[in-house]
């Protein structure tokens, strides 16, 4: 990490683990809950959202001395629906069966509090190059719930990642389904995406026992 | 009829929080009072039944494809939909600055109550969401739009209102120390959801407004259903 000097890596790295933005800032939540029941969709919000937060904090941060600070907030919305614009219409593009999956939740990006969150926190009182990388740092600590979420509730909701029967086929009972092991569609459904978040702020918690809140 | 089944489907069925996630950001930190709950929850009927009639009216004259015919003929094939996201989140911008105004001048009482919750509502996704919403279900009319955002208000404003009072008696429980706070908040939120799909059968026979979540579940039944009958031809045999 020759061109990162080691505060520019703990932009990265906090977020990731200790300050991650889903699990301790409460930042993003709407959309990640939504959008995981399936790995791929979880890994394509992700992407679309690193995008938009690098950009979108680079951008912010050029602009933070010419912006009045009292129509701020219209900027920045300006600003993330441009760039969340230009991943709607890529996405119709190449893949439009996944942006028929993900509906408005692309568009809900733009309110996704873990970009207007940091643009507050940080893009307005640091250099560019710095907001950068912590808008990348954020998104990929967002990524890395998203996809853990995506993980387990794909493989336990229908035995697939990605599309691939990793479980064994359920109609010709082979792999792990011969052995009488049946598919939870329970996962699948909306509420329990809440849940397996609980159940990783309880893990992440449990290990690092200085995050605990007292009520 | 068309009125009150849309007004009871966005209040229990689609309901903002625990079918669709949104303003899970606000629902989650302004939760710890009742009191607080109430403001916020208030504020967001208001916006939203402001707003959502004026998106409506925005999306049907000049975003739609062919909406600026009534500029003439030669704008009939123009399609502005793209824009969409940038136009709904300046109305609203606006809409929230504007509301805050007007409430500060007119109503002192109210601007005080509400006060601190309305900026934070420009950027609140349940907001925005229940524009797109409206946009993607094809809302048929200018009253029909009105009362999903009105109901759609009251939904997330019932949500806020049982988590916060759920919040303010758990204090008292003994709770595992990794889980307070958000976790357990986490996990109550999921029940609650799971609690609110049974009014899932409450409107059948309407339209099916399916929502990708149930498109997948659909598909695994239907797996299921072949699992099935693979099963009673293995018996028969």
């Amino acid at each position: 990490m020759g061109v990162l000097s080691k505060k520019d890596l703990k932009l990265i790295t906090d977020p990731l683990a200790d300050n991650n933005p889903i699990t301790i800032q409460v930042l993003g939540i709407c959309s990640a809950l939504a959008i995981t029941a399936e790995l791929k969709a979880s890994i394509v919000m992700s992407i679309a959202v690193l995008f938009v937060m690098g950009l979108g904090n680079f951008t912010i941060s050029l602009m933070r001395n010419i912006i009045p600070p009292k129509i701020r907030i219209i900027v920045q919305l300006i600003v993330v629906a441009t760039l969340v614009i230009i991943v709607d219409l890529v996405l119709k593009a190449f893949a439009y069966e996944l942006s028929k999956t993900l509906s408005v939740f692309v568009g809900l990006i733009i309110t996704n509090c873990i970009i207007m969150g940091r643009f507050e926190a940080f893009a307005l009182a640091n250099g560019p190059i710095r907001s950068f990388i912590d808008g990348v740092g954020n998104a990929l600590g967002y990524a890395l719930i998203l996809i853990i979420v995506g993980f387990f509730r794909e493989l336990l909701g229908s035995g697939t990642l990605l599309g691939f029967k990793v479980l064994g086929n359920p109609i010709e009972k082979t792999g792990v389904y011969a052995y009488g092991y049946e598919n939870n569609g329970f996962m699948l459904l909306a509420p329990m995406a809440l849940i397996t978040v609980g159940i990783i702020i309880w893990v992440q918690r449990s290990r690092n026992t200085d995050l605990i809140e007292d009520n | 009829m068309e009125h009150i089944e849309l007004f009871f489907k966005s209040i229990f069925v689609d309901n903002m929080v625990f079918a669709t996630f949104l303003g899970m950001c606000s629902y989650l930190a302004v939760s710890k009072k009742v009191s607080t709950a109430v403001g916020l929850g208030a504020a967001v009927i208001f916006v939203m039944a402001i707003t959502v009639p004026l998106n409506w009216l925005l999306d049907q004259y000049i975003l739609q494809e062919g909406a600026l015919k009534w500029l003439g003929e030669e704008y009939a094939d123009y399609d502005l939909s793209f824009l969409s996201f940038i136009m709904f989140i300046a109305t609203i911008a606006t809409m929230v600055q504007l509301v805050e105004i007007i409430v500060e001048k007119f109503a002192p009482a109210l601007y005080n109550s509400l006060g601190i919750f309305l900026p934070l509502i420009a950027v609140n996704c349940a907001i925005l969401g229940g524009s797109l919403f409206m946009q993607s279900r094809e809302i048929a009319s200018l009253d029909l739009a009105f009362n999903y955002g009105v109901s759609s208000g009251i939904g997330f404003f019932l949500a806020i209102l049982a988590i916060a009072a759920i919040r303010e008696k758990i204090r008292y429980s003994n709770v595992p120390a990794p889980l307070r706070g958000l976790g357990i908040t986490f996990i109550i939120t999921g029940l609650m959801a799971i609690g609110f799909m049974s009014f899932g059968g409450m409107l059948t026979g309407g339209d099916e407004e399916e929502t990708t979540e149930t498109v997948v579940a659909q598909v695994d039944v239907e797996k299921d259903a072949k699992d099935l009958a693979n099963n009673a031809k293995e018996i028969l045999e």
